[in-house]
C-alpha cells in the first residue's frame, strides 16, 4: 500500500531495521512475531507428545495384557498408566491449550490486529517464551527422573502428592519436577499476561477504540486479564505444596495418617481441601483461558466466511467478559464431593449454571452470523464451524454437571473426561486449527493446501466427536476415570466394547493429524505464494505484507476507520471494507 | 474494482458437513432415547436416588432441546446460506433478540439448577435422623475397611500408632478404650434394607472415596476429617462400591460390595460377627 | 463523491470519534518516546505505568492466595495452631519501610523540581531505609531461629516464614530497581517513568507488608 492512501491519520516512520545474524533473528529474538511461532511450535511439540500419551492410554485400556516394546516388563503398569494420565493431562492443558492460542497467535497478531509495531515490552516477551520452553523442559525431565512421572493427575491433589515417593511411583522426583516445571509456567505466564494487557490497553492505533477491536483481541485481552489474576494463585499454592514435600511444612497435609503402615509425624494437621480451593481458583480460569481466545478466532474466521459482520458484536465482546468475570467465581463445581461445605456447593452451583448464559449467547450469535450469509467452505471456515458444533456438544454437557445433585453420580466418572475433552480437547483445538489454517498464509507467506486442509477437517471432525460421544454414555453407566484397568470392577465389564470403539476412533483421527502436519511443514516450502489479502479480510493483519516486515507495516502505522467485520455493506462496491481504508477511498456501487 | 466472486466451490462440502451434524444428532438422540446396555445406568435403589434422577432427566430434556435446536440451526444454516452468488443480508444484530435469548436462558438454566435444590439438600444439609444405622467406612491406599459400634453403639478411639493390619486391628481401633472392644470390623458394607443409615467416611492416608452407582450418591473420604453421608436403601441385593478419586497405583483395584438385606439377614450378620471376635 | 450514487449509507464513514484510546497520537509522560533511532518499538510512556498497574494486580493476588490459606489454617479445628509471638524488631522494620515510603516521595517530588542532588540524596536515602529492612527481617529470623523456631515447627511459623520470605523477596527486586534508577541512565524508559514505576512498586510493597505485618500481629 502506498503511503498517499494513509495520509489522513498514519505517522510515517522510518522501516525498522532487521537483526542481524541467526541468533538474534530466530532463537533470542524479541519481536513477537517470531515468539509467536516459537510458542506455536513449542505447542506443536507438545500436542504430538500429548497424542502419542493418549493413545498409549487408550490401547492399554483395550488391550492391557499386551506387551509393548519399550516399556520395562513388557506390559504396562498401573503406575505407568496413571503416569500417562497425569503427564498427558498437564502436557495438554498447558504446553498446547494455554500456549498456542494466546501465547502463539495471541503474540502474533495481536499488536498487528491493534496497529502497533511489536508488544509494550519486547524483551519481556522474549523472557516469557525462554521460560515456557525451561518448563516445558522439566515436566519432560519428569520422565525420566527416579521414580518416573508423577500419578497424582494434573490436578495434583494431596496427601497424595505431597508426601513424596511414599505414596506411590513417581511420587518423588517426578511430583518435584511437575511442581517446578508449573511454578516456572506460572512466572511466565504472568509475565506474558502482563505484556498482553499493557499494550491492548495503551498501544492501539489512531481510531482503534475498544468496540472497533477485533473479537480475537478481546479474546486474548481477556484471556489474558485472567491469567494475570490466576496464576499467581497457583504459584503460591505450588510454593506451598513444595515446602509441604521439601520441608515438612503442613499447609495441605492432615496429622496422624498412615500411609503403607507408616505413621507420617512431620505433619500437624494441614488441609487437602485447602490445594483443591487454590488449585480450581485457577484451574476454572484456565480452562476459560484455554476457550476464549478460540471463541474469539470462531467469531473472526466465521464473519469472514460468512461475508457478514458478526452478528450482534457488542455483546459478544460482553459475553466474553461475562465468561471471564464469572470464571472467578465458580471453582467450586469441581469440588461438590470433595468434603466442602454443601451451601457454597449450592452457591457455585448456581454461579456455574449463570456462565452458561453469556456461553450460549455466543451460541446463539454465531449462528446468527452464518444466517443470511454467503458461506465459503475454505478449510479456516470449516474447522470454526467444527467449532460451533464442538463446544455446544461439550458445553451442554456441563450443565449436568454444573448441578450438585447430578454431580454426585457423575463425578469423577467419563462423564467428565467426555464434557472437557469436547470443549478444551477438540472444540478449543479447532480453535487453534481454524487460527492455523487462517493465519498461515499471513504468516508464511504461502497458502496451505486446501484440499488436505478439507480432508483433515472431515476426519477430525468425524474423528472426535466417535471419541467423545460414546464416552457420555459410558460415564453414566458409572465407567471411573483414571482407571488402569476395568478388570476389578463387575460392572465395567461390558463397556469394553464402547471403548474399543473410542481407541480405534482415537487412533485413525490421531493418525489424521499426520495429513495437518505434513500440509503445514510442507506448505512452508512449497505451498502457493500468498497475497496480502487471501481471504478478503478486513482487519489490520491482511494490510500488510505476507510475512510482515519486522515492525509490521512497514514504517507506516495504520489509522482505523470502521469497525472489524464491515462485510456485504449495502452501497459499497465490495463485499468488504477494510478497517484501515479511508472512507473517500472505499470504492462504492454506481 | 473488485467484483464479488462468485461461489468456486461445489455444494458437496455444505452438504456434507449438514449431513454430518445431522447424523450425529440423530445418533446421539438414540443412544440416549434407547437403552442401550452400555449406556444405562442401574435402577435406584433409594428415594432420593430416584429424585436424583429426575432432575437428571429433566436437564436431559432442555439440553436436548438446545442441542436439537442448536446442532441442526447450524446444519441448516450451513446448507441454506451457502455461497450461491447470492449477497449477504448485512445485519448487525438485534438488541431485542440478544435481550429474549439471553432471558430465556437466564430462566431456562437457573430454573434448572433451582429445582435441582431438593435433590442436594435432602442428602447433604439434612443430617441423618438420630435413630440411623452408624457405620465407618474407611479408605486407605487400597481398601475399604467398615466399622461397626457394636452392640455398645459407641465407636472405639482410634489410634494410628495401632494400626497393624496383620494383627487384624486395620483402623488401629485403641486397645485402652472399652468401648472399642465390641466394635466390628469388615471388609464389606452390609445393612437392613428400609433402615436409614450414616456413613461416617474417612481416610487413613489419601482421599479416596466411596460410590454405589445404585445409591446415586458418592463422598470422597479426606484423611484428617469425617464426612456423613445417609441414605435408605429399599431394595435387596448385592452392589458394587467404588473408589472414584485417584489415590495412588491400585485406584483401579479398590473394591467393595454393598450388601443391602433383609432385617433378619441383618441381625444374624451382627451376631456372627461378635461372636467371631 | 463526484459521480457517484449511494445507496444506504451504512458505516461507510466512522461514526466514533476521532483516535481512539491509546496509540501513538500523543505520547504521555515526559521525555518524549525515548526510541533510539534504529526505530526501535514505540511505546509510549504511559504504557510503562500501566504495565505496573498489571504487575502489581497479579502480585496481589499471589499474596492473597497465601493470605486466604492463612485464615483458613488459623481457623481449622485440630489444626495444631500455635499463635506466634511476633518478634519485635518487626515494629522498627516496619518503621523503617514506611520512613522509605516518605523519603521516597520527596526524592519524586525533588525529582519532579528539576533538583537533581536533592533527588539522588533522597532516593538513596530510600534505598539504604529498604536495605535496613531487609537486614531486620534476616535478623528477625535469627531470633526465631535463635528460639528453635523454623519453617516447619508449626502451621503458625510457616505462614510467618512465607510471608516474610516472599515479601522480603520482592522487596529485594524494588532495591534492585532502585540501585539502578540511582546509577544508571534509561534506554528505552524516560527517567521520570522509571522513577514513577519504582515509586508505585515501592509503595505498594510498604502498603503489602503493613498489611501483612498487622494480619502476623492480630493473629497471635
Amino acid at each position: 500500500m502506498s503511503s498517499h492512501a494513509h495520509a489522513g491519520g498514519s505517522t510515517v516512520h522510518a522501516p525498522m531495521a532487521e537483526p542481524s545474524g541467526f541468533i538474534r533473528k530466530y532463537i533470542f529474538s524479541v519481536d513477537h512475531k517470531v515468539i509467536g511461532i516459537q510458542y506455536f511450535l513449542l505447542a506443536l511439540t507438545a500436542v504430538v507428545v500429548g497424542i502419542v500419551l493418549s493413545l498409549l492410554m487408550r490401547f492399554h485400556l483395550v488391550w492391557p495384557n499386551a506387551t509393548l516394546p519399550f516399556v520395562s516388563g513388557g506390559q504396562m503398569s498401573q503406575e505407568q498408566y496413571l503416569a500417562l494420565v497425569t503427564m498427558h493431562g498437564t502436557i495438554m492443558v498447558f504446553f498446547v491449550l494455554t500456549t498456542a492460542p494466546q501465547g502463539g497467535f495471541g503474540n502474533y497478531f495481536l499488536p498487528i490486529q491493534i496497529g502497533a509495531p511489536d508488544m509494550a515490552f519486547p524483551r519481556l516477551n522474549m523472557l516469557s517464551f525462554w521460560v515456557t520452553f525451561l518448563a516445558f523442559v522439566c515436566i519432560l525431565a519428569a520422565f525420566v527422573v527416579p521414580g518416573g512421572a508423577p500419578i497424582s493427575g494434573w490436578t495434583g491433589y494431596t496427601p497424595l502428592s505431597g508426601l513424596g515417593e511414599i505414596t506411590g511411583p513417581g511420587e518423588g522426583w517426578g511430583q518435584t519436577m511437575w511442581i517446578v516445571s508449573i511454578s516456572l509456567f506460572c512466572l511466565a505466564s504472568l509475565l506474558g499476561a502482563l505484556n498482553f494487557i499493557a499494550t491492548t490497553i495503551d498501544l492501539r492505533a489512531p481510531g482503534m477504540s475498544l468496540m472497533r477491536m477485533p473479537l480475537t483481541v478481546w479474546g486474548w485481552f481477556v484471556t489474558a486479564i485472567l491469567g494475570l489474576l490466576a496464576f499467581g494463585v497457583l504459584l503460591a499454592g505450588g510454593i506451598l505444596l513444595l515446602l509441604d514435600r521439601s520441608a515438612n511444612t503442613s499447609f495441605f497435609i492432615p496429622a496422624g495418617i498412615v500411609v503403607n503402615d507408616q505413621l507420617q509425624t512431620l505433619h500437624s494437621g494441614g488441609s487437602p481441601l485447602l490445594w483443591q480451593h487454590l488449585f480450581w481458583f485457577f484451574g476454572h480460569p484456565e480452562v476459560y483461558i484455554a476457550i476464549l481466545p478460540g471463541m474469539g478466532v470462531a467469531s473472526h474466521v466465521l464473519s469472514t466466511f460468512a461475508r457478514k459482520p458478526v452478528y450482534g458484536y457488542r455483546a459478544m465482546a460482553y459475553a466474553i467478559c461475562a465468561i471471564g468475570f464469572l470464571g472467578f467465581m465458580v471453582w467450586g463445581h469441581h469440588m461438590f464431593v470433595s468434603g466442602m461445605s454443601p451451601y457454597s456447593g449450592f452457591a457455585f452451583s448456581v454461579l456455574t449454571m449463570s456462565i452458561g448464559v453469556p456461553s450460549a449467547i455466543k451460541t446463539f450469535n454465531w449462528l446468527g452470523t452464518l444466517w443470511g450469509g454467503q458461506i465459503q467452505f475454505k478449510s479456516p471456515m470449516l474447522f470454526a464451524l467444527g467449532f460451533v458444533s464442538l463446544f455446544v456438544s461439550g458445553g451442554l454437557s456441563g450443565l449436568f454437571l454444573a448441578q450438585p445433585a447430578v454431580d454426585n453420580m457423575l463425578h469423577a466418572t467419563y462423564y467428565v473426561v467426555a464434557h472437557f475433552h469436547l470443549v478444551m480437547g477438540v472444540a478449543a483445538i479447532f480453535g487453534i486449527f481454524a487460527a492455523t489454517y487462517f493465519w498461515f498464509p499471513k504468516m508464511f507467506g504461502r497458502m496451505m493446501n486446501e484440499p488436505l486442509g478439507k480432508i483433515h477437517f472431515w476426519f477430525t471432525f468425524v474423528g472426535a466427536y466417535c471419541i467423545f460421544m460414546p464416552m457420555h454414555f459410558i460415564g453414566i453407566a458409572g465407567g471411573i476415570r483414571r482407571y488402569a484397568d476395568a478388570s476389578a470392577v463387575g460392572f465395567l465389564a461390558h463397556l469394553q466394547p464402547v471403548h474399543e470403539f473410542m481407541t480405534i476412533a482415537a487412533f485413525i483421527t490421531g493418525a489424521a493429524q499426520l495429513l495437518f502436519l505434513f500440509n503445514f511443514f510442507y506448505s512452508l516450502k512449497f505451498g502457493p505464494k500468498a497475497s496480502k489479502n487471501p481471504w478478503n479480510a478486513t482487519t489490520l493483519e491482511w494490510d500488510t505484507d505476507s510475512p510482515p516486515p519486522i515492525d509490521n507495516f512497514g514504517g507506516h502505522y495504520p489509522s482505523v476507520y470502521r469497525g472489524p467485520y464491515e462485510f456485504s455493506v449495502p452501497g459499497a462496491a465490495d463485499d468488504f471494507i477494510p478497517q484501515w481504508v479511508e472512507p473517500s477511498q472505499v470504492a462504492r456501487v454506481k | 474494482m473488485r467484483i464479488r466472486k462468485r461461489n468456486s466451490g461445489s455444494a458437496a462440502t455444505p452438504a456434507l458437513l449438514a449431513l454430518i451434524i445431522v447424523i450425529m444428532v440423530a445418533i446421539t438422540v438414540y443412544v440416549f432415547a434407547s437403552n442401550f446396555p452400555w449406556a444405562v445406568r442401574p435402577a435406584p435403589i433409594t428415594a432420593v436416588g430416584a429424585e436424583i434422577d429426575h432432575q437428571y432427566d429433566l436437564t436431559l430434556a432442555v439440553t436436548a432441546t438446545v442441542f436439537i435446536l442448536s446442532q441442526l440451526g447450524l446444519a441448516f444454516a450451513v446448507w441454506k446460506f451457502r455461497d450461491r452468488g447470492q449477497k449477504a443480508h448485512f445485519t448487525r444484530g438485534s438488541n431485542t433478540l440478544e435481550a429474549v435469548w439471553t432471558t430465556a436462558t437466564i430462566v431456562l438454566f437457573l430454573g434448572l439448577g433451582l429445582m435441582g435444590h431438593k435433590a442436594w439438600a435432602e442428602v447433604r444439609f439434612t443430617p441423618a435422623s438420630p435413630d440411623a444405622i452408624q457405620v465407618e467406612v474407611t479408605g486407605n491406599q487400597f481398601v475399604f475397611n467398615f466399622r461397626y459400634p457394636g452392640p455398645d453403639g459407641k465407636f472405639g478411639r482410634l489410634d494410628p500408632r495401632q494400626i497393624s493390619a496383620s494383627t487384624g486391628n486395620p483402623l488401629g481401633i485403641d486397645a485402652n478404650d472399652a468401648a472399642g472392644k465390641d466394635d466390628i470390623v469388615v471388609p464389606t458394607l452390609t445393612v437392613p434394607v428400609n433402615r436409614e443409615i450414616n456413613l461416617l467416611i474417612r481416610s487413613q492416608d489419601v482421599i479416596h472415596n466411596f460410590y454405589v452407582r445404585e445409591l446415586r450418591i458418592q463422598q470422597d473420604a479426606l484423611p484428617g476429617m469425617v464426612i456423613p453421608l445417609h441414605f435408605t436403601p429399599t431394595v435387596i441385593g448385592q452392589y458394587e462400591v467404588v473408589c472414584t478419586q485417584l489415590c495412588g497405583l491400585g485406584h483401579s483395584r479398590m473394591h467393595s460390595y454393598l450388601n443391602v438385606v433383609s432385617d433378619a439377614d441383618y441381625d444374624t450378620f451382627l451376631k456372627q460377627q461378635a461372636a467371631g471376635q | 463523491m463526484p459521480g457517484t450514487i449511494v445507496t444506504e449509507e451504512i458505516e461507510l464513514i466512522p461514526s466514533d470519534r476521532g483516535p481512539g484510546g491509546g496509540g501513538f497520537s500523543g505520547n504521555g509522560g515526559d521525555g518524549g518516546d525515548g526510541g533510539d533511532s534504529s526505530g526501535a518499538t514505540r511505546v509510549p510512556q504511559r504504557a510503562y505505568i500501566t504495565g505496573m498497574f498489571i504487575a502489581l494486580a497479579g502480585i496481589l493476588m499471589f499474596f492473597m492466595a497465601f493470605v486466604s490459606a492463612y485464615i483458613v489454617r488459623k481457623d481449622m479445628p485440630n489444626s495444631a495452631w500455635v499463635p506466634l509471638q511476633v518478634p519485635r524488631i518487626l515494629w522498627l522494620n516496619t518503621l523503617l519501610l514506611i520512613a522509605s515510603s516518605f523519603t521516597l516521595a520527596r526524592a519524586h517530588s525533588r525529582f519532579s523540581a528539576k533538583d537533581d542532588e536533592g533527588f539522588r540524596h533522597w532516593w538513596a536515602t530510600t534505598t539504604f531505609l529498604g536495605i535496613f529492612f531487609v537486614a531486620g527481617q534476616i535478623l528477625a529470623w535469627r531470633q526465631l531461629a535463635a528460639q528453635g523456631i523454623f519453617l516447619a515447627t508449626n502451621p503458625s511459623s510457616s505462614f510467618f516464614y512465607v510471608f516474610t520470605g516472599a515479601h522480603g523477596a520482592h522487596l529485594l527486586g524494588g532495591i534492585l530497581a532502585l540501585l539502578y534508577v540511582q546509577f544508571r541512565a534509561t534506554r528505552k524508559v524516560a527517567r521520570g517513568t522509571a522513577i514513577e514505576v519504582v515509586s508505585m512498586y515501592w509503595h505498594f510493597m510498604d502498603g503489602l507488608w503493613v498489611f501483612l505485618f498487622l494480619l502476623l500481629y492480630l493473629g497471635r
